[in-house]
């Protein structure tokens, strides 16, 4: 039971400004309508600071790096 | 003893049926008829002695089928004889676990383990919300629950209560059975029954309206929509920022009676995977909709009852209701009720929703209108959803009405599903692309035609599956979120 990091975009909140999918493309890309497609797969440590990078910037703050345990 | 229960169960739940219909809530989402006094001690009435009525079919049902009309408490008490809130209180939740009772609501979620994570690890008070709110227009079982036997729904929220120590109920009901409903609580109060004082509230009636993070958001005088509930569950922060339970009421019927009799009596109908009995709405696209009970497990050959030649009418059936799946008819008759036999096909029981399709029909054009209505029961806060339900309905129509429908629309249909699965805060997307989707398997020679030469000869014939008139939407400006996708939509228009 060791946490995981995972990525979640907030649908309600997101507005397809696709920052996330710029700067974090490596697990987001974007539908034909602009709104981001993740990927639901667990974060690597080499990865994190991306990952945590693109949640700090979305501009309309949707998206949410959580840690979940499973 | 299932065949004679199949044999009487069409006389009993009918009548009635022709009237449960949506009626527009208005503008009376939220008022609160608060109709018991709070904070009495729970009541201490032994259990009644004697065997449980271990052979009873309809069980939810049982006495509707009398010319008494309603159940009332009376009658209700000498039916199932009083509950000891007590025992509730100390072995409920394994008496459930137990029981392998699922939530009828339509997530088909195991009771005891949703009744374990709401409040784990708070120390506040819990809510617990009956749910009441009847959002798929296909289905009427829960409606009818509450206005032909509403003490069981109550029995469930009051023992649901004493188990988790709740300091509040709510009962969400229909608008038209507001004050029925509230009758019945004050008759409770007259016999000082249950544990905590209940409340009882209309709910409101537009599809997403459902869902638990939309009821609690209703409760709470929120626009009645879900929220992504991933981040802050209702369990953990709900009506009035309490771990709340919210359980669809047919499910508290069901808990009421295993409140009483306990977990072996409950199986005693159903199979050892699926126990127990389940409501249904069954829509033959003639008369009016019927709703009965049966047992979960029994081969739909027996829930339906249909002879061969009546079954040659249909050309197909719609399981689950307009987030469940298309089946044809053979593999219908084969079918065990039951939610995970429903999803093995490619459907899903749903909240136990069944609509047979006539041959005169056209199921394209049904498909079309079904997805044109829930791409309008949007609560518009998701893109993916408010834009590819309408691309979705838009290529359907497009498919079911045009002379010459545009090229490889049958494959931007299944693009679609896949496009808008898994993209919402609620399931409601899933629920259309799996509606779409199974009816591409289905009507594929009816869709191909279509696409190949235009509209078929059915495609003027009267329409069969329910559709409100008109549609209630959730109110614009909540969260001031309504008019974005609305936005975005205008965006995309003009890249």
């Amino acid at each position: 039971m060791r946490p995981h990091l995972v990525l979640l975009v907030d649908p309600t909140v997101c507005d397809a400004h696709g920052v996330c999918a710029e700067l974090f493309p490596e697990r987001v890309r974007l539908d034909p309508w602009g709104y981001p497609i993740i990927d639901g797969r667990d974060i690597p440590p080499v990865l994190e600071v991306h990952a945590r990078r693109a949640a700090d910037s979305c501009p309309r703050l949707a998206l949410h790096l959580v840690e979940e345990v499973r | 003893m299932i065949a004679t229960s199949i044999e009487s169960r069409r006389s009993a739940p009918l009548k009635g049926v022709g009237h449960v219909r949506r009626v527009d809530s208005g503008g009376d989402r939220g008022r609160v008829v608060d109709t018991a006094p709070r904070r009495r001690p729970a009541p201490t009435a032994p259990p009644r002695p004697g065997v449980p009525p271990a052979s009873r079919f309809p069980r939810l049902l049982a006495g509707v089928d009398e010319p008494t009309g309603p159940v009332d408490l009376p009658h209700h008490l000498e039916l199932w004889g009083p509950l000891d809130f007590h025992r509730a209180r100390a072995g409920l939740v394994d008496e459930l676990d137990a029981s392998g009772l699922a939530g009828h609501g339509g997530a088909w979620f195991p009771v005891a383990a949703k009744w374990r994570s709401v409040g784990a690890g708070s120390r506040r008070r819990p809510v617990v919300v009956a749910n009441g709110t009847e959002g798929e227009p296909a289905s009427a079982k829960d409606g009818f629950l509450l206005e032909w036997a509403p003490h069981l729904v109550i029995d469930g929220a009051s023992a649901a209560a004493a188990a988790l120590g709740a300091g509040r109920v709510i009962l969400c009901v229909p608008p038209r059975l507001v004050a029925g409903v509230s009758r019945e609580v004050v008759a409770r109060d007259g016999l000082r029954m249950d544990p905590v004082g209940i409340e009882v509230v209309p709910a409101v009636e537009a599809f997403v309206a459902g869902q638990e993070s939309a009821v609690v958001n209703a409760l709470e005088g929120r626009a009645p929509v879900p929220s992504f509930v991933r981040i802050k569950p209702v369990r953990e922060s709900g009506v009035g920022g309490r771990p709340t339970l919210v359980q669809n009421v047919e499910t508290l019927a069901h808990v009421g009676l295993v409140a009483r009799f306990g977990a072996g009596w409950f199986r005693g109908l159903g199979t050892a995977r699926d126990p127990g009995t389940t409501m249904l709405t069954l829509h033959d696209g003639r008369g009016v909709p019927q709703v009965f009970e049966m047992p979960l497990g029994v081969a739909m050959r027996q829930v339906l009852g249909l002879s061969s030649a009546a079954t040659a009418d249909y050309q197909a059936a719609l399981v689950g209701g307009y987030g469940g799946g298309w089946v044809s008819m053979a593999t219908l008759l084969d079918l065990e009720l039951s939610e995970g036999a429903a999803r093995r096909v490619g459907a899903g029981l749903g909240p136990g929703v069944v609509a047979l399709l006539p041959r005169d029909a056209c199921p394209v054009a049904e498909v079309a209108r079904v997805v044109r209505y829930m791409e309008g029961q949007s609560a518009g806060q998701c893109g993916p959803c408010v834009l590819g339900l309408a691309a979705l309905a838009h290529a359907l129509e497009s498919l079911a009405f045009d002379a010459r429908p545009p090229r490889g629309l049958l494959d931007r249909v299944g693009q679609l599903c896949d496009l808008v699965e898994g993209r919402g805060a609620c399931r409601h997307p899933d629920g259309v692309a799996r509606f779409a989707r199974s009816a591409l398997g289905v009507f594929g020679d009816d869709m191909a035609g279509h696409a190949q030469s235009g509209p078929c000869d059915r495609v003027g014939s009267r329409p069969v599956l329910p559709l409100p008139v008109p549609a209630v939407m959730p109110p614009p400006g909540h969260n001031g979120h309504r008019d974005r996708p609305g936005r975005a939509l205008r965006e995309v228009a003009r890249r």
